[in-house]
């Protein structure tokens, strides 16, 4: 079979327009990581199955393992590059960072990404709601007990930003 | 882990992509919310010469109610349903069911028709749309045709839909509100395929007895099947307000029906075991529902 033909694609990856093109076989996830250099888009088992490759789209996180990136046309991703503002990092990175909740930290991008995700819809989880929001990332150093913190901190923090 | 080549369209509307299944993409697969197909593409268990993206059309993602029944469209996705107030209220069995599909991820972009069309037997959404007796709308060349989802589930991976079918709604019938409910499932790992699970509702008379029971197992077998002997049971003995021992030993008869019912369907002894338990527990929660209200 003659390889198909490359299609168009239009996405906005963490605010920035890019237009280019993609063979319908390639995953978001190589599209962001070989096109646009975005190497935080972490590739653990490829199959929807570890969580590292997590990224928003449109404000919903989803795995880029399993998704083509000719389907994200139109879309608006983001991706862990895309969190901080310039040097400042996001509540949820900073509380990461405070309550040493990352290790070798190849789940962390997913991880993060996955409590941006539950903190906008529920910003006031509990414990379980917060293992149940994240139960599709897997931390292999297994240093669950320190990412639930973080984001059980991250969440306070938000609500207190917010307070007039 | 990279999908072989293939060719991919991207249909604008169902007739457009009823145009491409009976045409230029007579072997492709259609792609919906990708959750399951996706994986199967990237470890090379799947090699369709050609996708038909269905996301583009218009339309297909609604929850809507109508004269006595709940329609959803296709596309609509896990989490549209998991947060809709009215699937809430209407439908808990199936607002149970569906926080268990998977991960929130999956949820974002998993489809109510994509999981059913591709029909895994350890899926949520057939085992309790089976139990709500859903109709299933397909549409093909010829037009419209819609199936009961008891008819619909035909074995593993497999479907009644024809090749050239495309799933577009899910109908659910409310003339018979359920006055208790249950979705129970076992899985080793919380997100993970379910090894059995068991969808519950029960149906009350105007004396406050069981009219009628409505209890599917899946993910033990190769489809939703229904267990008849547990509702037989259930009907004649089932009241809200039993004495306990009483009620302790029909769920213990209905534990070991269940079990029994799995045998002759070729499961294990262990996830007979498990159905069996799992029907108990789902019947036990749907009780408890029904005492309460």
């Amino acid at each position: 079979m003659k390889a198909p033909d490359l299609v168009p694609v239009s996405l906005e990856v963490n605010g920035t327009r890019f237009e280019g093109e993609a063979e319908p076989r390639k995953t978001l996830a190589d599209f962001l990581r070989e096109e646009l250099g975005l190497t935080g888009v972490n590739l653990g088992c490829e199959h929807g199955v570890c969580g590292a490759c997590s990224v928003l789209l449109d404000g919903a996180v989803v795995r880029s393992c399993i998704l083509l990136a000719v389907q994200a046309d139109g879309c608006k991703i983001t991706t862990i590059e895309g969190l901080a503002k310039e040097e400042k990092l996001h509540p949820i990175q900073q509380a990461f960072l405070d309550h040493h909740a990352l290790q070798c930290g190849f789940c962390t991008p997913g991880m993060v990404l996955a409590a941006v995700d539950l903190l906008k819809r529920c910003p006031h989880p509990s414990e379980i709601q917060i293992r149940e929001a994240l139960s599709g990332n897997l931390c292999m150093c297994t240093g669950y007990v320190n990412i639930v913190r973080a984001v059980s901190a991250a969440a306070e923090r938000m609500r207190t930003a917010e307070k007039p | 882990m990279k999908p072989a080549p293939f060719l991919y369209y991207r249909a604008r509307s169902i007739e457009e992509a009823l145009d491409l299944l009976t045409g230029t993409a007579a072997n492709g697969k259609l792609l919906a919310g990708g959750q399951s197909l996706v994986p199967l593409l990237n470890l090379r268990l799947a090699r369709p010469e050609a996708l038909i993206d269905l996301n583009g059309i218009p339309g297909l993602s609604y929850i809507r109610s109508e004269a006595n029944e709940i329609a959803i469209g296709a596309l609509t996705r896990q989490r549209e349903m998991e947060f809709s107030e009215l699937l809430a209220k209407e439908l808990p069995l199936l607002a149970e069911a569906i926080p268990q599909i998977g991960h929130p991820a999956i949820r974002n972009r998993g489809t109510l028709g994509g999981s059913l069309a591709h029909a895994d037997p350890a899926a949520e959404l057939p085992c309790a749309l089976t139990a709500l007796d859903a109709r299933l709308v397909a549409v093909g060349p010829g037009g419209e045709r819609a199936i009961r989802a008891e008819d619909f589930f035909t074995g593993f991976y497999a479907t009644a839909l024809a090749d050239n079918e495309i799933l577009k709604e899910v109908r659910i019938p409310l003339e018979k509100r359920a006055a208790g409910w249950s979705f129970v499932e076992f899985a080793r790992r919380h997100g993970d395929f379910a090894l059995a699970e068991v969808s519950v509702l029960l149906f009350a008379d105007g004396g406050g007895r069981c009219a009628s029971a409505r209890v599917v197992a899946g993910g033990s077998v190769e489809r939703p099947i229904r267990l008849t002997t547990v509702e037989t049971l259930i009907q004649d003995e089932i009241s809200p307000g039993a004495q306990a021992s009483t009620l302790a030993d029909v769920l213990k008869h209905a534990e070991h029906l269940a079990a029994t019912e799995i045998q002759s369907s070729g499961a294990s002894d262990y996830l007979c075991h498990l159905t069996g338990v799992l029907a108990r527990r789902a019947l036990e929660s749907a009780i408890e529902r029904w005492r309460k209200a």
